[in-house]
């Protein structure tokens, strides 16, 4: 039986899959203020502790920013006074297994599994994460409203970044 | 005939690699040295395990740890906190892998041997093949002594172990003073980011009461935050700050004078800007001076609080330190929130502890790398000490122990002299 590709058929999903492989590029390549332009006015970034939570905003969180607090974190990580950012790992990350939650003319949902492969001095990590990204079509071009990202391990340790997710 | 010099498995002399104003590099490196950490001070003295808060009720545990050595902290249907080794009596399985939650009691996966929340042993099924030796009595979950003060408990292995109200002396009237940041509420632990280093415990416990570190590694947090935090920041130069030894290894260092006893206020203090929104709501319930207390409040108290050996209340958070080896440390950053308080309050409690803790804070990182770099370059020249001298020419005696100024290696240098202590006791 023939695989379903529909829904690369679509040219909703096929944009909403482009951006996040573009943003994931320049996540890797560390090109956070042009990363910054991928985002809607009011989205929000936001790294989860709690697996199960919904409530971001009534939760402690590792990263839960709106456009000030992401912005704030962009020139933190690009101005040179971060010693966590100088030293960041490098990385590589791949968003694949894409389930399409939810679409309109206006939004799509995206869920995907990310597995960040990162180096820093001498050693080799990976991260695996759960990712929803909720994106608006109804602009100029699409543009990313709300990006959850599940850590498989958020709820225990992980290791202090000098990068992003 | 006098006691022998103690020494470590190699055979150093342990009282010389802790001078006044510098220790030996191996304090970082020595596996074996770390062993002997393990026994003479994790397994001997108070360990911090839980805040009252994280079991409330009847029921309600967390796992901890006490040095290497997994423990439950269940609170019983007397109310009592109990301390129990996660180890079966049986074989040995643990009985409890979740961090948190409610049971009726713990139940061995193996073999079911199962335990009540005070760790008595309740069951074991098909008894008969024990034949009459076996008392239940004499099997329970291994518990350690406990004590508490200001709702911190702490565990220890020692139960002929001083009094913890002994142990904590002075530090007490600082615990009771950072407890005043519920402005009225309980304090209550909101979440925690955990995160490991590969470091020595003891590049951490450094750490709290350093502040000469601060606008260093924190320069980038520092340009992020609004300019009445930097400011209320600005201790460097402010002769108000000061670092204080307590004793038993316990340090306190005050970074914002103006905030260490919170029900203190001279009323000349203007309130932050930012957090105009939330005097507004605040303001719709409550009286102008409660409206006030709350919101001084918001950042903690005006100081770090170093508890030898692994934890530390720390301006609005609890720090928690684990060893994991000699070259790693797990690092526990508690948010703290009111009780019963407002939720914008506790909300905002949790935004202005995501902005600077935790992997991807942004202070954390900053930390953490600082303390990566402490071990690597520990590797590097043997014989070359770490070096804790700065402010022993204008340190002083004052009240409860030595004082000098925040930016000054006092809190460090009080840990190292009960460290010596411990590892030296022939007890």
């Amino acid at each position: 039986m023939a695989a379903d590709t529909a829904l690369l058929a679509d040219p909703r999903i096929a944009s909403a899959i482009e951006l996040v492989w573009h943003e994931a590029d320049l996540l890797d390549r560390k090109e956070y203020q042009e990363w910054d332009r991928l985002w809607a006015p009011g989205g929000r970034y936001v790294i989860p502790i709690d697996p199960q939570t919904k409530d971001f905003a009534a939760t402690l969180n590792m990263v839960y920013d709106d456009d000030r607090m992401r912005r704030m974190r962009i020139e933190r990580l690009t101005s040179g006074y971060s010693i966590s950012a100088v030293a960041a790992a490098r990385t590589v990350r791949t968003l694949s297994r894409f389930v399409v939650r939810h679409r309109d003319d206006a939004v799509v949902e995206l869920g995907s599994a990310q597995v960040l492969v990162g180096h820093r001095r001498e050693e080799t990590f990976v991260l695996g994460a759960d990712v929803t990204h909720r994106i608006r079509l109804d602009g100029a071009g699409p543009l990313i409203e709300e990006k959850v990202i599940r850590l498989i391990n958020s709820d225990g340790a992980v290791n202090a970044s000098g990068f992003l997710l | 005939m006098n006691a022998p010099t103690p020494t470590g498995p190699t055979g150093t002399d342990i009282a010389t690699l802790v001078q006044d104003d510098r220790v030996d590099v191996s304090l970082y490196t020595d596996p074996h040295l770390f062993e002997l950490e393990m026994d003479r001070i994790f397994n001997r003295t108070w360990v911090w395990v839980a805040h009252e808060s994280e079991v409330p009720n009847a029921g309600d545990f967390k796992t901890a740890m006490v040095g290497r050595q997994p423990v439950i902290v269940t609170r019983d249907r007397r109310g009592g906190i109990n301390v129990l080794l996660n180890r079966c009596r049986h074989r040995g399985a643990s009985v409890c892998e979740a961090p948190r939650g409610h049971a009726n009691g713990f139940t061995c996966p193996y073999h079911a041997w199962s335990y009540a929340l005070d760790g008595k042993l309740r069951g074991i099924p098909y008894p008969d093949g024990y034949g009459d030796d076996l008392e239940k009595k004499d099997f329970p979950l291994h518990r350690l002594k406990v004590d508490s003060y200001a709702g911190m408990v702490f565990a220890s292995f020692d139960h002929e172990v001083q009094p913890l109200a002994d142990f904590l002396g002075p530090a007490r009237h600082w615990m009771d003073l950072f407890m005043k940041q519920g402005a009225g509420y309980p304090i209550k632990v909101q979440g925690e980011h955990t995160f490991r280093f590969k470091g020595n415990w003891k590049i951490q416990l450094e750490n709290t009461t350093d502040g000469y570190h601060f606008p260093i590694v924190h320069r980038s947090w520092m340009s992020s935050v609004d300019a009445e935090t930097a400011e209320m920041l600005s201790f460097m130069t402010d002769e108000k700050a000061v670092t204080h030894a307590l004793g038993n290894g316990h340090s306190v260092m005050v970074m914002v004078p103006e905030h260490v006893d919170l029900d203190q206020d001279d009323g000349t203090e203007q309130l932050q800007e930012r957090f105009g929104h939330i005097v507004e709501e605040l303001s719709r319930e409550f009286a102008p001076e409660k409206v006030r207390r709350i919101v001084r409040s918001l950042h903690g108290a005006g100081f770090n609080l170093n508890l030898f050996p692994n934890v530390a209340m720390s301006m609005s958070f609890f720090r928690v330190l684990r060893p994991v080896s000699v070259t790693e440390t797990e690092i526990r950053h508690m948010a703290l929130g009111l009780d019963g308080g407002p939720e914008i309050v506790n909300r905002e409690r949790l935004r202005i502890h995501e902005h600077f803790q935790g992997p991807f804070g942004f202070g954390s990182p900053d930390d953490s790398e600082a303390w990566d770099r402490v071990q690597r370059g520990a590797t590097a020249g043997p014989g070359l000490p770490i070096m804790v001298n700065r402010g022993l020419p204008r340190e002083r005696h004052e009240g409860d122990g030595r004082v000098s100024h925040a930016t000054d290696e006092t809190g460090m240098r009080e840990a190292y002299a009960m460290w010596k202590a411990m590892m030296t006791d022939g007890r």
